[in-house]
C-alpha cells in the first residue's frame, strides 16, 4: 500500500519583484490504484505542484507537507525521492547529449533498485518496453531526448515509468502536444501502470481529451495555486462543456 | 616536388606574414593579438632567446607496416614541405634550431593497418628541445599516425604534414604532459587534391600547452576535419589556435573543439580561424567550440572568426559556447533515481562522447574514456567521496 499525501502545500519561486507564491495551500491525497486528473487554465500552477514534488530546485517550499506513506518526502534531495518511488514524466524531457538511453535506462533502474539488473532479462524487458510504445529498437542508442520528436519524448517518458516502476507517478501534461496515435500508445502505457500494477496517478493536464482514454477516479479544478473543486468523472465532462470560466473568475 | 602554392595575397589579421628569418619576428610583449591570451612568463623563454640542447626528449617509432620512419639532416629535401613558413617567433626559433627532422612516408596506394606511433617523453632535461616532424602521405595512401608526448619537457616543434592527391589521413596530437611541461606546437598541413585529412588534438597535461594548427589545401576536393578535446586543470594554460585556409574550390573544412576546465586558474583558449578565399567557390565550412566549466575560478576563452572573399559557397557557419553544468540535465537525471555524482559523471562523458565516436582511433579510445574518468576524480567527484 502506498499512500502519497499533500496537505497544505504553499510553494514560491524567486522572481525579480522578490519571492512570488504560486502553490497556495494545495491539500490531496493519491492512494494505490487512484488515478487524480488534475485539470486547470494556463498559470494556475499544476506544473509547479508537479515540479515542487519531485524537487526541483527552483521551487522554494514555504509550508506544508508532502509525504509517501508517512515519509516527509520534502526533506529528501531530487535523486532520494525517486529512490522513494516518485515518477514525474516531464512536459518538456531535458535533452542529454552523448548518453545513450540504454546507459541513462540502465544507470537509473541501478539507481532506483540499489544494484545492476540481470541483463539478459533487463534487455528483454526493455525491447519489450520500448515496442509496446512504438519505439523501434534503435532507440537505444540514440542520446537521450536529443532530436526526439514532440512524440517520441513523451513516449521515453512513459517507457521509464514503465520500466522505473515507481509507486506514485505525476504526469505533467503528458498529452500536450501528441496527436491522437501517439496520445493512444501514451494512454495505454499508463494504463498497463495502472491497471495491472494498481499504482496511483497524478495526472495533470489542460485537455479533457486524454480522459477519454484514461478514466480519472477524481478529478480536480485547479484555479490560483489551489484546488478549487474536486469532484468524479464527470466533472471533466462538465469543464469540457463549460471550460474554466466560473472557477477563474471566482478566484479573482 | 614543389610545394610552392600560388596564392594572391590577403590582407588578413588572420593571415601573418610567415618568415623564416628570425629578425622578422621580434620578442612578443604579450599585447600583439596573437600572443594576447598566452602567459609569456611561464613560457620559458621559447618566444624570446632560451637555448635549445639536444635531449629534451626521448622519441620511440612504432612503425605500422609498409611505413618508413626515417631521421633527415636539417637541409633535407622534406623540410618545408608542407609550404609551412613560421608566422611567429616560437615556430621560427624552432626551424632553425632544429637539427634534422623525423620523416613519416606512407607510400603510394597503400592501405595501412593500425596506427604509427612516435612516442616522445620528456627527460626533464635542463634545456629547451626543438623537433621536426614531416609526415607524408602518398597519393591515394590511407592511414594514421599517432603522436603523443608524456613526461616533463619544454618543447618547440614544427610538425609538417603532407597529404599528396587523394590521400586519407589522419594524424593524432595527444598531450598527456606532466604538470611542469611546456610545449609550444606548430603544426600545418597541406591538403591535396581529393585527399582528406582528419587532424586530432587531445591537451590534458602540461603547464602551459600552445599549439597552432593550420591547413590550406593544394588542389580542388579536399577535406579536413579537425577535431579537439582538452581538459584544463587548476592552474593549466591550454591554448588551440587553428586556422583553416580555403585556397581553393569545392574544399571542406569541419572544426570540432570541446574542452573541459576546473579547478582555480585553469585556463582554455581556442582561436577558430577560416579564410575563404576568392578562389575558393563551392567550399563548405563550419567550425565549432564549446566549453563546459566543472568549477569556480576557470576562464575559458572562445573566438571564432571567418572571412569570406567570395559569396559562392556551399555554406560557412560556426559556434562557440561556454556553459556550466545544466540544472536541468542534473535534475532530469536525478529525477531518474541517478544520484548527484553519477548524474555529473554521465553528463561529462556525455559531453566528450560524440567526439570520442568521431576521433575513431581505435588504439586510443579507451584511453581517452579513462582520461576523462580520472580527471573527474580530480574536482567534480571530489566533493561526493
Amino acid at each position: 500500500m502506498s499512500t502519497l499525501e499533500i496537505n497544505d502545500l504553499h510553494v514560491s519561486v524567486e522572481t525579480e519583484d522578490g519571492p512570488k507564491e504560486i502553490l497556495k495551500g494545495v491539500t490531496l491525497t493519491i492512494k494505490d490504484g487512484e488515478t487524480h486528473a488534475i485539470m486547470g487554465p494556463n498559470g494556475s500552477g499544476k506544473s509547479t505542484l508537479a515540479y515542487s514534488i519531485a524537487g526541483h530546485p527552483k521551487y522554494t517550499v514555504t509550508g506544508g507537507t508532502v509525504t509517501l506513506d508517512g515519509d516527509d518526502v520534502l526533506a529528501m534531495s531530487v535523486d532520494e525521492r525517486a529512490r522513494a518511488g516518485l515518477f514525474l514524466a516531464m512536459q518538456y524531457p531535458v535533452e542529454v547529449p552523448g548518453v545513450s538511453v540504454s546507459n541513462f535506462l540502465r544507470t537509473a533502474k541501478t539507481a532506483i533498485d540499489g544494484e545492476a539488473p540481470k541483463l539478459r532479462t533487463w534487455v528483454k524487458d526493455v525491447n519489450a518496453t520500448l515496442e509496446k510504445l512504438d519505439l523501434d529498437s534503435s532507440f537505444g542508442t540514440r542520446s537521450v531526448n536529443e532530436g526526439f520528436s514532440g512524440g517520441e519524448k513523451k513516449r521515453h517518458e512513459i517507457a521509464q515509468l514503465e520500466l522505473l516502476d515507481p509507486k506514485v507517478a505525476i504526469l505533467d501534461e503528458t498529452d500536450s502536444g501528441l496527436d491522437i496515435d501517439a496520445l493512444k500508445v501514451v494512454s495505454d502505457g499508463v494504463n498497463r501502470f495502472i491497471e495491472d500494477k494498481n499504482k496511483g496517478v497524478l495526472l495533470i493536464t489542460h485537455y479533457t481529451r486524454i480522459l477519454r482514454y484514461i478514466t480519472p477516479d477524481f478529478v480536480h479544478v485547479f484555479v490560483n495555486g489551489k484546488v478549487a473543486e474536486s469532484g468524479g468523472p464527470d466533472l471533466a465532462d462538465e469543464l469540457e462543456a463549460n471550460g474554466y470560466d466560473k472557477y477563474v473568475s471566482a478566484a479573482v | 616536388m614543389s610545394s610552392a602554392l600560388e596564392v594572391d595575397k590577403v590582407i588578413s589579421h588572420l593571415h601573418p606574414e610567415g618568415s623564416f628569418d628570425l629578425a622578422d619576428h621580434p620578442v612578443p610583449t604579450g599585447r600583439e593579438e596573437v600572443w594576447r591570451f598566452t602567459p609569456l612568463k611561464r613560457l620559458r623563454g621559447l618566444h624570446d632567446e632560451a637555448p635549445f640542447g639536444a635531449g629534451a626528449c626521448a622519441v620511440e617509432v612504432s612503425a605500422a607496416q609498409d611505413v618508413v620512419v626515417e631521421q633527415v639532416g636539417a637541409d633535407a629535401v622534406e623540410r618545408g614541405l608542407s609550404g609551412l613558413v613560421p608566422t611567429d617567433r616560437v615556430s621560427a626559433r624552432a626551424w632553425a634550431a632544429a637539427d634534422g627532422a623525423t620523416v613519416v612516408r606512407i607510400p603510394q596506394d597503400t592501405v595501412v593497418d593500425g596506427a604509427t606511433i612516435l612516442a616522445h617523453t620528456g627527460t626533464g632535461a635542463e634545456l629547451a628541445g626543438a623537433s621536426h616532424t614531416v609526415i607524408v602521405a602518398e597519393k591515394f595512401s590511407k592511414s594514421t599516425v599517432v603522436l603523443t608526448f608524456a613526461g616533463t619537457a619544454v618543447l618547440a616543434d614544427n610538425i609538417e604534414i603532407v597529404l599528396e592527391d587523394g590521400a586519407e589521413l589522419t594524424v593524432v596530437s595527444l598531450q598527456d604532459w606532466a604538470d611542469d611541461a611546456v610545449h609550444h606546437s606548430t603544426q600545418h598541413a597541406r591538403v591535396g587534391r581529393d585527399a582528406s585529412l582528419k587532424h586530432v588534438a587531445v591537451s590534458f597535461g602540461g603547464d602551459l600547452v600552445r599549439h597552432d594548427a593550420t591547413a590550406d589545401y593544394a588542389g580542388p576536393g579536399g577535406s579536413v576535419e579537425m577535431l579537439g578535446m582538452y581538459f584544463a586543470d587548476e592552474g593549466q594554460h591550454i591554448e588551440h589556435r587553428l586556422f583553416v585556409d580555403h585556397t581553393a574550390p569545392h574544399t571542406k573544412s569541419n572544426v570540432v573543439y570541446k574542452g573541459a576546465l576546473q579547478g582555480q586558474g585553469a585556463h582554455a583558449v581556442w582561436i577558430g580561424n577560416v579564410l575563404i578565399r576568392k578562389v575558393a567557390e563551392g567550399i563548405e565550412t563550419y567550425e565549432e567550440n564549446r566549453n563546459l566549466v566543472l568549477t569556480d575560478g576557470c576562464q575559458a576563452d572562445s573566438v571564432p572568426n571567418l572571412e569570406i572573399e567570395t559569396g559562392e559557397i556551399e555554406g560557412a557557419g560556426h559556434a562557440s559556447a561556454i556553459g556550466r553544468f545544466d540544472d536541468n540535465q542534473l535534475f532530469y537525471l536525478r529525477s531518474r533515481g541517478i544520484a548527484e555524482d553519477e548524474a555529473r559523471r554521465l553528463v561529462v562523458h556525455g559531453f566528450f562522447n560524440d567526439l570520442i565516436r568521431r576521433i575513431d582511433v581505435p588504439e586510443l579510445e579507451e584511453k581517452l574514456a579513462a582520461t576523462v574518468e580520472s580527471e573527474l576524480e580530480k574536482n567534480v567527484l571530489k566533493a561526493f567521496k
